[in-house]
C-alpha cells in the first residue's frame, strides 16, 4: 500500500473511547456464552478420559452405560471418519486432531478422550460414563523434554517426524528448525564477554475462565448446526465437516460470545463429539467441559528447555548469540519450536545469530497456541542473559538495548528486513518513563525486557449493508475476543462519516460470509479493520454514484465528506451535499441495496515490539514475590480505541506475572496432572497485582489503512524477563526456571 | 431418584423448581430458571463466575445445593438493573471497559456490590482482596479497581 493512502492524523471517530456495543449485555448477564444456549429435546454429553498417561486401549465395555435408563448414545472413535489417514508432520494434522478427540488404540495422556455419553441429563451422562468398563495394557509414559528426546525415551508415535529433523534423533524430535546469519563462531571471537547458561520453563494454560462448551444438532441428511465458544468458527466448520464426513457448507457454525481464548480456543476438542452424539441420537446435544476436563485435556503452552549463548563488547556491542530452543508439545507434532527461535533475537540487529528450535513430542495434552506462541519463554532466556552481561559490563540496560536495537532496514534474525518498526522508540518511552528513575526500597529489585511478535493477517471477509435510514450493519467473521466490535465500528464511522452509534457490527455464522481465519495472530483490529475500511469504500464508491445519476454528472466527479456525496471540486457542478440518508432512503429506487463488500487476505500486519519495566520485592523467608510496580510500553501501530489498547497491554503482562511466579502443570511420577484446578493452578488474583501503567507509542504499520499493528499478543512476551531480571536484581540470585514460586526462590537463596 | 420441591425467592419473584438432591444452586439458576448470568468457570468455588447471594451473603452458587435454596432470598446478575435503570457500577463498568470477554463480570458485580453494601469507603487494598475470590484472565485487574473505586466515590457522594 503507497504511503499517500494512510491516514494518520485528523480522526474524528479512531482514537475515541466510546462505550462498546456488547457492554450492556455483559453487565446484565444476557449476553449468551458457549454454555448458555439450548435447545428443544436437549440432550446433555459427558466424556470419558483416561486416567492413563499412555496405555493401549484393549477393550471398551459400554453395555452397562448403554442400559441405564435415560441414556441415548454412547461413541467411541468408531463412530468418526475413517477417511483420514495418518501422515508425518502438519501433513497429518486433521488425523493429529481427530486422535485427539477421541483416542483410537492407544491413549497418549492423561485426560485423552476415549468415549462420550449423550442422556437426558447431565448426571445421568455422568452417572453413565462412569459404568464403562476399559481395559488398559499400560505402557512406560515420559513427560519431560529432556527426557523425551534421551535414547530410549518411550516412543510416543513412530515416523510421526517430519522431513525437518535431521537423522539421528529421537523419534519423538518430530520437528525442526535452523536459521541465522552470519558466523556466530567468530562474532564469539570478537566477544570481551561471553554468557552461556540453560532454561526451562514449566507448561501454563491459558487459563480462560470460560471452559469449552457447545450446543449441537446434526441429523441423517448430514445438515447440522453447531453453536461453540471458539476464536474460529469457520477453522472449526472445516475440522468438524472433516472429522463425521459432512459437507463442509452442510454444517452452520455460530460463535457464541466468547469467555477468553488467548489461542487455547483456536481448535476444537468437544465440538465434533457433541455432533457425533447429535447424530447419534437425533437430537441435540450440549457438551459442556469441566474445569479439570480443560486443564488436563486442551492446549497448555509448550515447556521448554533452553541454551542461550551471547558475546558481547565493552561497549554493549552484541558480537553473536545463539540459541537452542527445546519445546515440549503433548502426545501430537506443532510445537512452536520456529517460532520460538524465530523470536528468540528478533529485537536485535545481530551480524551473527544462530537459532535451533525443536518440536518434540511427549505423554501430555497437546499443546495450543498461547498468545505469542514460543516468544515469551525465548524472550525469558535471551533477556536474562542480556541482563546478565548487563551486570557484569556494568553498562545501563536500555543504552544496550538501544545500541543493539532493530530498526527499519534492520535484517531480522529470522531473515527479512525489517520495515516501520517502533522498538527504539518503545525503549526511549520507557527510559524516559518516571517509573525508571523512581527510587526503590530495601529488597527491591527492576528489572526491564523487550518482545516481539510476527502479528498476522490471515483469510478475512466483511460485508457492511446500508439501512434505508442511513445507518449500518457491519457482519465480520472474526469473534470478538476484547472489544474489536468497538473497533470495528470506529474504523466504519471514520470511513462513512456517521455516529459509532449508528453501525451495529456482529460476528456472522458460517453461512453468512467468506471463510474468515481464526481470531489469532492479534489479526483482529488489524485484518477484519483493514476490510471493515475496504468495505466502506467499496459502499461509499456506490453512494457516490447514486449521488452522481442524480446530478448527471460522471461518477468519479463525486467524492464523500462528512456522511455526503459532495461534487469534488468546482468543475464538478454546483450542488448541494446529499446526506448518507437521503441517499439510502430511495436506494430501492436508484439501483436497489447498497452494500459493500471486502474477501482478501492482508498481508501487511506489521510487526511489533514491546518494553517493559517491573519492581519486584522478594520476601527472603518465605521467597514469595511480590509485583509492586509494572509499567508496558508497547507500539500499537495506531490505538483505534485506547482503552481497549489498554486492556490488551494490561491483560498480557498480569498472564505474564501469573507464568512467572506461580502457574505450572504440575506431573506426578504417574504421569498424571496433580494441580487440574485453580486453587492449585494459580493465575494472578486481584490481590496479587499492583495497577499496570501502560504507554501507547504508534509507529503506523504500513500495511494498514490507519497504521494499525496488532497488540494482543506481543505484551505477553517481555514480562517473564523483565519479572526474572527485577527478582534477581531484589535478590541477589539469577533464577533460570521458571516459575519462580517460593520453594525455588528459597532454594536458590540457601545455595547462594 | 426423588426430585425436592424447592420454593424459594429470586431476583425479587417467588419461584419453584424441582431438583435432583446432588444439584447445584448454579445448575438449578441456570438450566431450571434459565438464569444464564451466573456462569461455571470452575465449579470448585475457586473462580467466583458463579458469585450469587443467598439471604444477602454472598456465595459461590456451585458451591450451594440447590435444595438448600428453599426458603431463601437469591440475588443474581439479573437482578442488579432496576428496571431500565442500571446500577451505577454496571454504568462504570461499560464506561471504564472494566471488561474483556466479559465471563467473569456477572460475578465481579454480584461481589462488589455486596461489598459496597457492607463498607461503602473501601480502600483498594480492600478492594483487591474482597475480589480475590473473583477470578479474570482478560484484565489484568486494573480498571475493574479503577472502576469499582469511582462508583464508590460517586455512590457517597449520592447519599
Amino acid at each position: 500500500m503507497a504511503l499517500d493512502e494512510q491516514k494518520t492524523d485528523g480522526f474524528k471517530y479512531v482514537g475515541t473511547r466510546p462505550n462498546r456495543p456488547d457492554g450492556l449485555d455483559k453487565v446484565t448477564g444476557r449476553a449468551k456464552f458457549g454454555a448458555d444456549m439450548s435447545a428443544p429435546g436437549m440432550l446433555h454429553g459427558a466424556i470419558l478420559r483416561s486416567p492413563h498417561a499412555h496405555a493401549r486401549i484393549i477393550k471398551i465395555d459400554t453395555s452397562a452405560a448403554e442400559a441405564l435408563t435415560g441414556v441415548k448414545a454412547i461413541v467411541t472413535r468408531a463412530d468418526f471418519s475413517k477417511n483420514i489417514k495418518f501422515a508425518p508432520g502438519s501433513k497429518g494434522a486433521t488425523w493429529s486432531v481427530l486422535e485427539n478427540v477421541m483416542a483410537n488404540e492407544k491413549v497418549l495422556y492423561d485426560g485423552h478422550a476415549l468415549a462420550a455419553v449423550a442422556a437426558t441429563s447431565q448426571l445421568i451422562a455422568r452417572d453413565a460414563i462412569k459404568l464403562i468398563k476399559v481395559e488398559y495394557e499400560i505402557l512406560p509414559h515420559v513427560t519431560d523434554v529432556d527426557k523425551a528426546m534421551a535414547p530410549g525415551a518411550p516412543i510416543i508415535r513412530e515416523g510421526t517426524a517430519d522431513s525437518s529433523v535431521p537423522d539421528g534423533y529421537h523419534p519423538n524430535v518430530v520437528g525442526y528448525h535452523n536459521s541465522g546469519h552470519g558466523d556466530v563462531a567468530a562474532g564469539f571471537k570478537e566477544a570481551d564477554l561471553i554468557i552461556e547458561d540453560s532454561f526451562s520453563t514449566e507448561a501454563t494454560h491459558q487459563g480462560y475462565i470460560e471452559p469449552h462448551a457447545c450446543l449441537a444438532t446434526l441429523g441423517q441428511d448430514g445438515k447440522g448446526e453447531l453453536w461453540c465458544t471458539t476464536q474460529g468458527h469457520w477453522a472449526a466448520q472445516k475440522i468438524c465437516a472433516a472429522l463425521l464426513d459432512l459437507e463442509t457448507s452442510q454444517l452452520r457454525v455460530t460463535a457464541s460470545e466468547i469467555g477468553g481464548g488467548f489461542g487455547g480456543k483456536t481448535t476444537v476438542f468437544i465440538e465434533p463429539v457433541a455432533l457425533a452424539l447429535a447424530r447419534k441420537a437425533n437430537r441435540p446435544v450440549k457438551l459442556v467441559m469441566s474445569r479439570s476436563e480443560v486443564f488436563r485435556a486442551t492446549g497448555p503452552t509448550a515447556s521448554t528447555s533452553m541454551d542461550i549463548k551471547i558475546g558481547m563488547k565493552k561497549d554493549g556491542t552484541i558480537t553473536a548469540a545463539q540459541g537452542t530452543f527445546r519445546l515440549q508439545g503433548g502426545a501430537f507434532p506443532g510445537a512452536p519450536g520456529n517460532f520460538t527461535a524465530m523470536c528468540a533475537f528478533a529485537p536485535y540487529s545481530l551480524k551473527n545469530v544462530n537459532q535451533i528450535g525443536y518440536d518434540v513430542m511427549s505423554n501430555r495434552p497437546k499443546q495450543a497456541a498461547y498468545r505469542a506462541p514460543g516468544s515469551p519463554m525465548a524472550a525469558f532466556a535471551v533477556e536474562s542473559i542480556i541482563d546478565e552481561l548487563c551486570n557484569q559490563l556494568d553498562l545501563d540496560p536500555f543504552e544496550v538495548r538501544l545500541k543493539n536495537a532493530s530498526r527499519k532496514g534492520t535484517k531480522a534474525s529470522f531473515g527479512p528486513r525489517f520495515d516501520d518498526i517502533g522498538l527504539v522508540e518503545t525503549l526511549e518511552a520507557a527510559k524516559a518513563h518516571p517509573h525508571y528513575s523512581a527510587p526503590l526500597k530495601e529488597g527491591q529489585g527492576r528489572g526491564v525486557s523487550c518482545g516481539f511478535w510476527f502479528n498476522f493477517g490471515g483469510e478475512t471477509s466483511v460485508t457492511l449493508a446500508l439501512s434505508l435510514d442511513g445507518t449500518a450493519q457491519i457482519s465480520v467473521g472474526t469473534p470478538d475476543v476484547g472489544g474489536s466490535r468497538a473497533s470495528i465500528a470506529l474504523m466504519a464511522a471514520e470511513e462513512l462519516g456517521i455516529p459509532y452509534e449508528h453501525i451495529r457490527v456482529t460476528v456472522a455464522d458460517t453461512a453468512t460470509l467468506g471463510y474468515n481465519e481464526i481470531s489469532h495472530g492479534s489479526r483482529v483490529t488489524y485484518a477484519s479493520g483493514l476490510a471493515t475500511i475496504k468495505a466502506a469504500r467499496d459502499a461509499i464508491k456506490k453512494l457516490c454514484k447514486r449521488a452522481a445519476i442524480k446530478w448527471d454528472i460522471p461518477e468519479d466527479a463525486v467524492k464523500w465528506q462528512d456522511g455526503c456525496a459532495v461534487p469534488s471540486g468546482p468543475n464538478a457542478g454546483d450542488f448541494d451535499p446529499i446526506p448518507i440518508k437521503q441517499l439510502t432512503a430511495t436506494m430501492g429506487a436508484t439501483g436497489g441495496p447498497i452494500v459493500g463488500h471486502f474477501e482478501a487476505n492482508p498481508e501487511g500486519a506489521g510487526v511489533s515490539f514491546a518494553t517493559h519495566i517491573v519492581d519486584a520485592e522478594v520476601d527472603k523467608e518465605t521467597g514469595k514475590t511480590s509485583i509492586i510496580r509494572y509499567t508496558v510500553v508497547q507500539d500499537a501501530g495506531k490505538a483505534i480505541h485506547p482503552t481497549y489498547v489498554e486492556g490488551q497491554f494490561q491483560g498480557g503482562a498480569a498472564q505474564g506475572i501469573g507464568w512467572a511466579l506461580n502457574e505450572e502443570y504440575i506431573y506426578g511420577e504417574d504421569g498424571r496432572l496433580q494441580n487440574s484446578g485453580f486453587l492449585d493452578y494459580r493465575i494472578p488474583l486481584a490481590s496479587d497485582l499492583p495497577m499496570i501503567d501502560t504507554v501507547i507509542v504508534e509507529v503506523p504499520n504500513p500495511g494498514h489503512p490507519y497504521g494499525v499493528r496488532g497488540v494482543g499478543e506481543t505484551s505477553i512476551c517481555p514480562p517473564l524477563a523483565a519479572i526474572a531480571n527485577a527478582v534477581s536484581a531484589a535478590a541477589g540470585v539469577r533464577l533460570r526456571q521458571l516459575p519462580m514460586s517460593p520453594p525455588r526462590i528459597l532454594a536458590a537463596l540457601k545455595v547462594k | 431418584m426423588n426430585k425436592i420441591h424447592v420454593s424459594t425467592t429470586v431476583n425479587g419473584d417467588d419461584t419453584e423448581f424441582l431438583c435432583d438432591p446432588r444439584e447445584t444452586l448454579l445448575d438449578c439458576l441456570r438450566d431450571k430458571l434459565n438464569l444464564t448470568g451466573a456462569k461455571e468457570g470452575c465449579g470448585t468455588g475457586d473462580c467466583g463466575a458463579c458469585s450469587v447471594t443467598l439471604d444477602d451473603r454472598l456465595v459461590c452458587s456451585c458451591l450451594v445445593l440447590g435444595a438448600e435454596a428453599e426458603g431463601k432470598k437469591i440475588q443474581t446478575v439479573e437482578g442488579i438493573a432496576n428496571g431500565d435503570q442500571l446500577h451505577p457500577l454496571q454504568k462504570k463498568f461499560i464506561e471504564y471497559a472494566a471488561l474483556q470477554c466479559g465471563i467473569c463480570t456477572p460475578g465481579i458485580l454480584v461481589a462488589t456490590k455486596s461489598l459496597l453494601e457492607k463498607n461503602p469507603n473501601p480502600t483498594e487494598t480492600e478492594v483487591r482482596y474482597w475480589l480475590a475470590g473473583n477470578l479474570c484472565r482478560c484484565t489484568g485487574y486494573d480498571k475493574i479497581i479503577r472502576a469499582i473505586m469511582d462508583t464508590a466515590a460517586d455512590m457517597r457522594e449520592a447519599h
